[in-house]
């Protein structure tokens, strides 16, 4: 066992709750777009079956609403409890943005509760139509300020700190620092994406197993065609943090790319592992790619890992995370890009197996990017919890006892995500949709 | 009045706000599994479904709003608050994530569990019992900051009349409220076995209500003397929340203006809430922090406040909304309308 170090279980037990949470909150923040985009699709073709599409995904995501509200509300006390000593000091910059946070997601919270009990209620579905808007806007923004809170942490600026007392506070530079905005864009575009493909999963899944019914397979399109999308998008907005990096957490990405000294013309690493003594084994090496990645021009210099103190540099495990996160991006892209082609080319193979197959694992791999992306940028910026402003350790708590609420939330995050898991199946195993269908419309659907 | 006043004063609305809502959203979820169990009218816990459904999140969203502010106005709450209370708002955490999602599950799950209601029907009573617990420390005598280091004495928690008092009020409130808000609300759905159940339950609690009331004052005396001797002084208005509460005894027998009656048992609790508060400052933590010391730097607190009349001027009409479509739509409460 190791000894008591309240330090590192406030790392443990922060780093499983913002886990647990952000596979909720990436749907919370996802899947009301995607109910949006369902229902007006539905009013527009007046077709029945995208607005029980959108009443279906409505019903489910309120459970996983629920799981991301409560792990919410841990994470937000948990930054209290667990690091004291940084909300002391950083309380004095990003209580904003924690503020703001908490209003966007009230205005969420409200209309969502009005939209899910309005369905039945008025004469025109543009009006009911019209309260996801607030929902979708809301679910964004909550992303968008509490990014800019991380941004703050990794690119701390609008104050001045005179012998360890903060002056001269700024709080809207502090908020929009030079991270927010590829770290805002980067995190509510790949939400969307991830939140698309775990909605696809579902509908091929579907194909898969011979249930042909036109429901599926319009939840299936609209679901790649959104995907693409943001697909292409999300490689366009990496591509720019990958700049940011290159310019303001140099070591990071130099950690990323086990790029270990400072030359023009840097190869970009794929996969292989490192040896003992620093050497790379077993990797692709892509020429030049480094340098345009960081600075859109092959001949450019990158700054080496070997620049910085060893004690200033973060672990270099961050490459596979890093790799993980890329190969996926590229992937989700690559396999909705299939779809729309075999779609206009090769109609007959639009729901062959082994396409529709590759979309299923598209779903829980979109949501492991998403948490191969956190532990890297999360990782990437120790040792400091405030980039060289204030070390990780001296943050966090020095309470007795983190230990056993660590095993106590391990236990809560189990129970939740199992009962979770458990009623949505349920939910939906139970009531089919084509069963609906004849139910609400009189509409068997076909069956080709 | 300066700012740091103001601050707390908002916040300590948010925290009143936060007790109503969730009182009765608590003390309704505990009697959803009471009657439940007891094999009362079913059309019971359809009224409740019907109340709590929609505004379930909303009521998360003021305890949010309360701890995400404190910290913002006065940082160094988070640094005393934060590492005394590790393990009781873990606690609190872990009642109110049990509480909220298997709500959801219950309500929106492809059936009635029995198991799901008992969470949160018995996690709503747990839960403002363990919150109180930040009230009761912030009395001084239960922490002890040496050495750089905050620690929480649980002895001395465990051993004391007035943490003991805290949490029975806290308990009975809950209940007292919650019943005296569904008599109404059945009431207004022209529901008449609900109502007489309510209408039983809020006289019920009544009296309990009172007595708790009493034992918190005598704790406070033993306690903390300084304390007990500023609410002396405002005396009055801890009359006036009695006076309240004697109004919503007469309305509730005599079974007139339940609506009125509710308005009074908010009037009721505000008046001792800011009573209670207005007593307790400038301290937040007794002989360790006033609100002066811990406060945050000007230009946040203006930028909070602008924030905070910006962020209300979108509120309210949503909530208004929120209100007309459901609380105060009668088609609604009678279940004529989904």
């Amino acid at each position: 066992m190791i000894d008591y170090d309240p330090a590192t279980y406030s790392r443990i037990l922060t780093g499983l709750t913002l886990g647990f949470h952000i596979i909720f909150a990436t749907i919370g923040v996802g899947v009301p777009l995607m109910i949006a985009l369902a229902e007006w699709t539905g009013l527009r073709k007046r077709d029945p079956h995208y607005t029980l599409l959108a009443r279906r995904w409505a019903r489910g995501f309120v459970i996983t609403v629920a799981v991301g509200v409560v792990t919410g509300t841990s994470i937000g006390l948990q930054l209290s409890l667990l690091w004291p000593n940084f909300m002391e000091l950083a309380g004095q910059t990003i209580s904003l943005p924690l503020f703001l946070e908490t209003f966007a997601f009230f205005f969420e919270a409200i209309f969502l509760g009005i939209y899910l009990y309005t369905w039945d209620r008025f004469k025109s579905g543009w009006r009911h139509f019209l309260l996801v808007i607030p929902v979708v806007i809301g679910a964004s923004l909550s992303a968008f300020f509490i990014t800019t809170v991380n941004s703050f942490m990794n690119q701390p600026q609008g104050f001045e700190l005179v012998n360890g007392v903060i002056t001269d506070i700024n709080p809207l530079v502090a908020m929009f620092n030079p991270a927010t905005p590829t770290k805002t864009a980067h995190v509510i575009i790949t939400c969307y994406l991830a939140s698309a493909f775990v909605l696809g999963a579902i509908a091929a899944t579907k194909m898969i197993r011979g249930n042909r019914h036109a429901y599926h397979k319009k939840a299936l399109h609209l679901t790649m065609v959104s995907a693409f999308v943001f697909a292409a998008a999300t490689a366009a907005i990496g591509d720019l943090s990958g700049k940011y990096l290159a310019e303001y957490q140099p070591e990071k990405l130099a950690a990323a790319e086990w790029h270990f000294e400072t030359e023009e013309q840097a190869p970009l690493i794929v996969g292989g592992f490192l040896t003992d003594n620093q050497e790379v084994n077993g990797a692709l090496e892509i020429p030049y790619a480094l340098s345009i990645l960081a600075h859109s021009n092959p001949n450019e210099e990158v700054i080496g890992l070997n620049e910085f103190p060893e004690s200033d540099t973060p672990p270099l495990y961050i490459h596979y995370l890093f790799d993980g996160m890329v190969g996926i991006g590229i992937y989700l892209l690559a396999i909705s890009f299939m779809y729309l082609l075999i779609r206009r080319v090769k109609p007959a193979w639009q729901y062959n197996k082994w396409l529709m197959r590759g979309i299923v694992a598209g779903g829980p791999l979109g949501i492991l990017a998403i948490e191969f992306g956190w532990v890297f940028a999360e990782v990437g910026r120790q040792p400091w919890i405030l980039y060289q402003i204030m070390r990780t350790p001296e943050g966090a708590t020095t309470a007795d006892h983190v230990d056993i609420m660590l095993y106590l939330f391990i236990a809560l995050y189990i129970a939740l995500g199992v009962t979770a898991t458990v009623v949505l199946r349920r939910m939906f195993k139970e009531n089919p949709a084509a069963h609906e269908l004849e139910q609400r419309y009189g509409d068997r659907g076909d069956d080709t | 009045m300066n700012l740091e006043i103001l601050g707390m004063g908002v916040l300590w609305l948010f925290l009143y706000g936060y007790m109503i809502v969730s009182s009765i959203d608590f003390g309704a979820g505990f009697f959803h599994f009471f009657n439940k169990i007891s094999r009362k009218d079913h059309q019971v816990n359809s009224l409740i479904q019907r109340y709590l459904s929609p505004v379930w999140e909303v009521t998360n969203v003021f305890f949010v709003f309360f701890f995400v502010g404190i910290v913002g106005f006065f940082p160094s709450t988070a640094y005393y608050f934060g590492t005394a209370l590790l393990v009781p708002v873990s606690i609190s955490i872990v009642l109110i994530a049990i509480r909220g999602s298997y709500y959801a599950f219950n309500t929106y799950g492809a059936k009635d569990s029995r198991i799901y209601s008992f969470l949160y029907g018995a996690t709503g009573l747990l839960i403002p019992a363990s919150l109180t617990i930040a009230l009761t420390i912030s009395e001084g005598g239960y922490v002890d900051v040496s050495n750089g280091q905050v620690r929480l004495l649980y002895g001395e928690l465990f051993t004391s009349l007035y943490a003991w008092s805290v949490v029975i009020l806290a308990i009975i409130s809950v209940l007292f409220i919650s019943s005296a808000f569904l008599q109404y609300y059945a009431h207004k759905a022209g529901d008449d076995n609900s109502y007489q159940l309510f209408r039983r339950y809020t006289l019920l609690w009544s009296l309990p209500t009172i007595l708790a009331s009493g034992l918190v004052f005598i704790g406070i005396r033993q306690h903390n003397p300084e304390h007990f001797s500023s609410m002396l002084d405002i005396w009055w208005i801890f009359g006036l929340s009695f006076l309240f509460f004697a109004l919503v005894v007469y309305l509730s027998y005599r079974g007139k203006r339940l609506g009125t009656a509710f308005v009074f048992v908010m009037l009721q609790f505000f008046s001792a809430w800011f009573g209670y508060g207005a007593s307790h400052l400038p301290w937040l933590l007794y002989d360790e922090l006033t609100i002066y010391d811990g406060f945050v730097n000007q230009t946040m607190a203006w930028s909070l406040i602008a924030a905070f009349i910006a962020g209300f001027l979108l509120l309210i009409p949503s909530l208004y909304l929120l209100m007309r479509l459901f609380l105060f739509d009668a088609a609604y409460i009678r279940g004529e309308r989904k």
